[in-house]
């Protein structure tokens, strides 16, 4: 629906009030202004503006892509189905134009013509104070900046105003990619440091209001739990020019709300919506929905090994043969996710991931093993999952329940409130959970590596430790650093294979991000971070 | 036939003041009574019938139900309303006719024992500060106050949201909201009746404080409870309703009609109307019919108070 | 008169203590953990309890409770972790929008309400009477969220004569300058009608919806109320006096019947407060009461803290100022007292 339709109905509404009509000029300014901002809507929005800042959430982790740079960035390719997508095997300059790789380091050469949006240049002492801090803060961003072995303040050095050095401490092949994530923003170091204090060195009071960045996007206001305005730096110059210049982004916690103000025209583009909706709305026509899977993903059943008879390799088995995998993809997913389930077999044959496992629905086997393990009579449980994930893990829970209830076993359904899941995850008491998980740089060891390596992550819900599977996440590793990529290979297939015969963790699916948008808008591409890239977006006329 | 009305703006000298016109039972006249109440007043009728229809279904409703309201069937989800399915199914193919009678137990016993809960504690401690005064008094006012500056449906929320999301809280968390509503209706009830001459008569005869609460004091309250705890049946529902819409509700797959508008709640903008309407239906139907019901009440014991 | 009103002072001081009791424990027995948030997404157990300990959720509850009334005296409320802002803040600027669609919603419900039960009550037992009451009480009947959404799916969605439940204003109006808070009168203190009109439309659904809720009470008692006055011996007279019923209905009788009416529409108004919360998550209203219920279902208790306080400080005064307007009104209660 146009601008000017809506305004005449809102119109035709006030007239109805007793009130004139709005006069033609102040329609047209409207729909003039309407082209060039995009009007985002989600149902939560940030609650920090600065992705290293303490408890800050996924809508938060969009600002800091937008508004500040990185020394790198991932360069774009075209998937199959002709949508965009981020290229992880294709590193791109972003802050820095070009950078030298040795046996001790790495040294990156910054353009010279980058500034901050208060008009302060960017110096190789920002990015050194920038990195500094992410591995300082503690928290999520820290934990990501260890993943590339990015860990001490003194890896970090500016040799001059443009030059910045990274000494390695170990080899490790993730480092490049990892600078290329949001974490490692480079920030204004001396507008943070004027806004820090004793008690706070780092400044992240500051930062978690204000953005201090050089990134294409500014924020002018932000209203928390309300709305978030942007407007374009028109001074950007780590590439090209983005057309939009206002972004406004509204939180709306509804979700029929959300379908209704895209189907109406009245927003340009929408996450958030249940796979039902997207499916519609694709059939419609009337809006583009983009579907990407989600790199590194999927949706399991996670079986908490310490808790029995979880223990018992012979019971998981058995419940993976007791999922109705199937029914959850027509009835939960409506069809729009890769299924990971029904293969030959669970050993692998390639380093594809994610990778369907060797289980199917399959109710005698289940019994069958169940009843080799010793609980040929079933057993009680209780399947957690998160509320804030519900659209999704509440009807495949009451699935599960159902199918399950067949072979014996009795489960009970317990919700537990966003926010309230990372507390629960991370004192792993939850016997039998639904849950997601996506690692944002796309390798399979990575995605073991947090989900099923002995350090015992908080990722690893299952409180798996296996020396064995250890050894082979370290080969993995170890091989890709080294390049020997045969070796790689099969330490990831043996990987794999182990770790669906034990079946601590049952593939459910592999879920794709879908967006809805205007048909006047073009550009998107499917990030690993699954937030919104405003820089390569633009809107035609309507 | 008609009895005298109960006036509570004067002390009452003998409990329930009813005339017996000769070779007529108490019992009787209230009968009578009430049907000419209830034939006088066509919505007070049509509540009552509608009343003996909801404890029907409450307590034939599973076995009339024409599926098994926990079986999925994801080739038939979300089907609108057919032959077949009178009332369609849901996105995981369960029916919705057999979802919503038997939800009507669940909701029907959240209703009274809810109701039953607050009549006890809430009764009970209104009779007792209006009766005995003093520091009883002081104390069950305050508390009562002190919930009331809450506001109401906040506080149900953090009840069920600390102590878990069961049935057994949500009632309570009921009960303690309806609470000072009780407690001041009551304690008004005893008050007026305390220097009254049965009361006095009984005091005489060695009958303790205590037995006079609980023997003399609270029959005669309880025309006035009776017709507040009508409502707040109503209230029970749409209480709980509010609580599953922001996921405080009864747990899944537990057909409860309030979560079950809360859930198809969100298929009404894609056009399948029917997960939210039918189970919405029933909750008005039940909820309407408890507030008429409780106006006839009303108009059986004091006509005078007719609102 | 200011001694009754002092003594009224007095006995609200043990109320508001309980309340902050009662919010403290409640908040505290909520499950979820404040300190698991605060140590980010791939914190493990020792880092959490590390984290616990440095923002003193390990102290025993007394003296926690302690540390929160002496926040409280410097006016601290603490901050949400949801919005990462502080709670007095966030409270300060969401309050006015809640307490402008509760009043309009209230104001909506009275001219829908009060005329109705004055014609009920003349023309009692009739059909208008039962329409009266079967009508009011299917506003009650029906789970307001629910309401809600059905009116946002028929008037915007299908008829599209609301607009779109964006909030308080559309994104291309910016917010009048900021006098009362509230962006009807705002609007139209500043002479900028296009926003005022604006507003208007944006906020009519929302509190319609509420209205349709507080249609029933209302209603009730301005019948009632009216049915006891009209039988009174002051309006037979006025009648047989030869009065014309114009004026005998809305110039005597109703003005002596307003009275129990405003006592109830103090307690209406407290209910919509709690009403509130709902529909203000339907309608993505940035009022308190939305606020207070996200918070709530993450266990960030600062703000369910903040905003209990705040709506029991607001039940309070208004309770004074019910009976403040009471004693202005009728003299009978100004010679007792």
């Amino acid at each position: 629906m146009h601008r000017r339709d809506f305004l005449k109905s809102a119109s035709a509404a006030t007239v109805a009030l007793g009130a004139t009509t709005l006069p033609l000029p102040w329609s047209l300014a409207f729909a003039q202004s309407r082209s060039e901002s995009l009007l985002l809507i989600t149902e939560n929005g940030p609650n920090n503006l600065d992705i290293q800042g303490v408890g800050t959430n996924r809508p938060g982790y969009e600002v800091s892509w937008n508004c500040y740079d990185r020394l790198l960035s991932y360069g774009t390719k075209t998937l199959p189905d002709g949508s965009l997508s981020y290229d992880k095997d294709k590193i791109i300059p972003e802050l820095a134009e070009s950078w030298e790789e040795d046996d001790e380091g790495i040294t990156f050469h910054l353009r010279q013509d980058a500034a901050f949006h208060d008009g302060t240049p960017v110096t190789a002492a920002d990015v050194k104070w920038s990195f500094d801090r992410a591995v300082s803060v503690g928290g999520f961003a820290t934990v990501q900046m260890a993943a590339g072995s990015l860990k001490e303040p003194d890896q970090f050095e500016a040799i001059d105003d443009h030059t910045f050095r990274i000494k390695f401490i170990e080899k490790n092949f993730l480092l490049i990619p990892d600078l290329a994530v949001i974490v490692p923003g480079i920030y204004n170091s001396a507008l943070v440091k004027a806004n820090a204090s004793d008690a706070d060195p780092w400044g992240l009071e500051y930062t978690k209001n204000n953005v201090a960045g050089s990134g294409a996007f500014k924020v002018d206001k932000w209203t928390p739990g309300t709305e978030v305005l942007y407007a374009r730096n028109d001074d950007w110059k780590c590439g090209p020019l983005p057309a939009l210049k206002r972004v406004i982004w509204r939180t709306i916690p509804s979700a029929g709300n959300r379908r209704a103000l895209i189907e109406r025209g009245d927003a340009d583009v929408s996450f958030d919506l249940p796979a039902k909706d997207f499916l519609e709305l694709s059939k419609e026509g009337k809006v583009k929905v983009v579907s990407t899977p989600i790199s590194n993903g999927m949706w399991c059943v996670e079986l908490n090994v310490t808790k029995p008879p979880f223990d018992n390799k012979l019971v998981r088995q058995a419940v993976a043969y007791a999922i109705p995998y199937q029914k959850i993809m027509d009835a939960v997913m409506f069809g729009r996710a890769k299924p990971l389930f029904g293969a030959e077999s669970n050993v692998a044959d390639s380093i594809a991931w994610p990778r369907p496992s060797g289980y199917s629905t399959d109710l005698d086997k289940a019994k069958a093993l169940l009843a080799e393990a010793g609980y040929a009579d079933g057993f009680e449980t209780e399947i957690s999952f998160d509320l804030g994930q519900g659209v999704v893990s509440e009807p495949a829970a009451i699935l599960i329940q159902e199918s399950l209830a067949g072979i014996g076993i009795k489960t009970a359904i317990n919700k537990v409130p966003g926010a309230n899941w990372r507390g629960e995850m991370a004192k792993k008491s939850m016997p039998f959970l639904i849950n997601f998980f996506s690692g944002w740089l796309d390798y399979p060891e990575y995605f073991f590596f947090w989900c099923y390596d002995g350090q015992n992550a908080v990722f690893n819900t299952m409180s798996y430790q296996n020396p064995d599977l250890d050894a082979l996440i370290d080969a993995a590793y170890a091989t890709h650093t080294a390049g020997d990529m045969a070796a790689y290979e099969t330490a990831v297939k043996d990987m794999i294979t182990l770790a669906y015969e034990e079946a601590p963790r049952i593939p459910l699916f592999q879920p794709y991000l879908e967006v809805a948008m205007q048909n006047t808008i073009d550009g998107y591409s499917y990030w690993f971070h699954r937030q919104l890239d405003y820089r390569s977006l633009s809107k035609g006329e309507a | 036939m008609t009895s005298a009305p109960v006036e509570s703006s004067s002390v009452p000298t003998s409990p329930l003041q009813v005339s017996h016109p000769a070779g007529g039972s108490r019992f009787g006249e209230t009968l009578k009574h009430a049907r000419y109440v209830v034939t006088g007043n066509p919505v007070t009728g049509f509540a009552f019938a509608l009343f003996v229809i909801i404890v029907g279904a409450a307590i034939f409703g599973p076995a009339i139900a024409p599926y098994d309201p926990y079986a999925s069937d994801t080739a038939a989800a979300l089907q609108s309303p057919s032959a077949a399915h009178w009332f369609g199914t849901d996105q995981v193919g369960r029916d919705i006719l057999s979802r919503v009678l038997v939800a009507t137990r669940l909701d029907l016993t959240i209703a009274v024992a809810s109701v039953a809960l607050v009549f006890a504690i809430g009764g009970l401690a209104g009779i007792a500060a209006g009766f005995v005064l003093g520091w009883t008094d002081r104390v069950v006012s305050r508390i009562s106050d002190t919930i009331m500056a809450f506001p109401l449906f906040v506080l149900a929320m953090g009840i069920v949201a600390a102590l878990g999301n069961t049935v057994t809280n949500i009632v309570i968390a009921t009960a303690i909201v309806n609470f000072p509503l009780y407690q001041r209706i009551a304690r008004a009830e005893a008050n007026i009746r305390r220097e009254a001459g049965f009361v006095q008569a009984a005091r005489l005869t060695g009958n303790s404080e205590f037995r006079i609460l609980l023997t003399q004091i609270l029959p005669n309250i309880m025309p006035i409870m009776v017709v507040q705890m009508s409502l707040t049946m109503g209230y029970a529902i749409l209480n709980a309703a509010g609580l599953s819409f922001i996921g405080l509700g009864v747990k899944p797959p537990t057909p409860e009609w309030g979560i079950m508008v809360a859930e198809g709640a969100s298929f009404i903008i894609s056009g399948e109307w029917w997960l939210a309407l039918f189970p919405g239906l029933a909750l008005m139907i039940a909820v309407f019919c408890f507030n008429l019901l409780g106006d006839g009440l009303r108009d059986i014991i004091d006509p005078q108070r007719r609102t | 008169m200011l001694q009754t009103l002092a003594k009224r002072l007095l006995t609200v001081i043990p109320t508001l203590i309980g309340v902050v009791i009662v919010t403290f424990l409640l908040t505290r027995v909520l499950p979820g953990d404040p300190a698991a948030y605060f140590a980010g997404p791939a914190a493990n157990a020792e880092s959490i309890e590390e984290i616990r300990q440095s923002l003193g959720f390990d102290r025993p509850l007394p003296e926690q409770f302690i540390s929160y009334i002496g926040d409280l005296a410097t006016g601290d409320l603490g901050n949400s972790l949801s919005t990462g802002q502080p709670v007095l803040a966030e409270i300060r600027a969401r309050l006015p929008a809640s307490a402008e669609l509760t009043l309009f919603g209230l104001l909506l419900s009275m001219a829908i309400a009060i005329p109705l039960g004055i014609l009920a009550a003349v023309k009692q037992g009739s059909a208008i009477d039962h329409a009266c009451r079967v009508l009011t009480t299917a506003g009650v009947s029906l789970p307001v969220f629910f309401t809600g959404l059905l009116f946002v799916y028929v008037f915007y969605f299908l008829l599209g004569w609301a607009p779109a439940p964006l909030g308080r204003l559309d994104i291309f109006f910016s917010p009048p300058p900021d006098i009362t808070g509230f962006y009807l009168v705002d609007s139209l203190l500043v002479g900028d009608v296009e926003t005022f009109r604006a507003a208007l439309a944006q906020i009519l659904l929302p509190a319609l919806t509420l209205a349709l809720f507080a249609l029933a009470p209302i209603a009730r008692i301005t019948r009632a109320s009216m049915l006891s006055v009209l039988s009174s011996e002051f309006i037979r007279t006025a009648r047989a006096s030869g009065l014309g019923t114009g004026k005998v209905i809305l110039g005597y009788a109703f003005r002596n019947a307003m009275l129990p009416v405003i006592t109830t529409l103090g307690m209406v108004f407290s209910f919509l407060l709690g009403a509130n919360v709902l529909v203000e998550k339907v309608f993505a209203w940035p009022g308190i009461g939305s606020f207070a219920v996200e918070a709530l279902i993450q266990s960030d208790y600062a703000p369910v803290q903040g905003f209990v306080l705040t709506m029991a400080l607001l039940y309070v005064a208004l309770n004074f100022i019910i009976d403040l307007l009471y004693s202005l009104i009728d003299p009978r209660v100004r010679i007792e007292a």
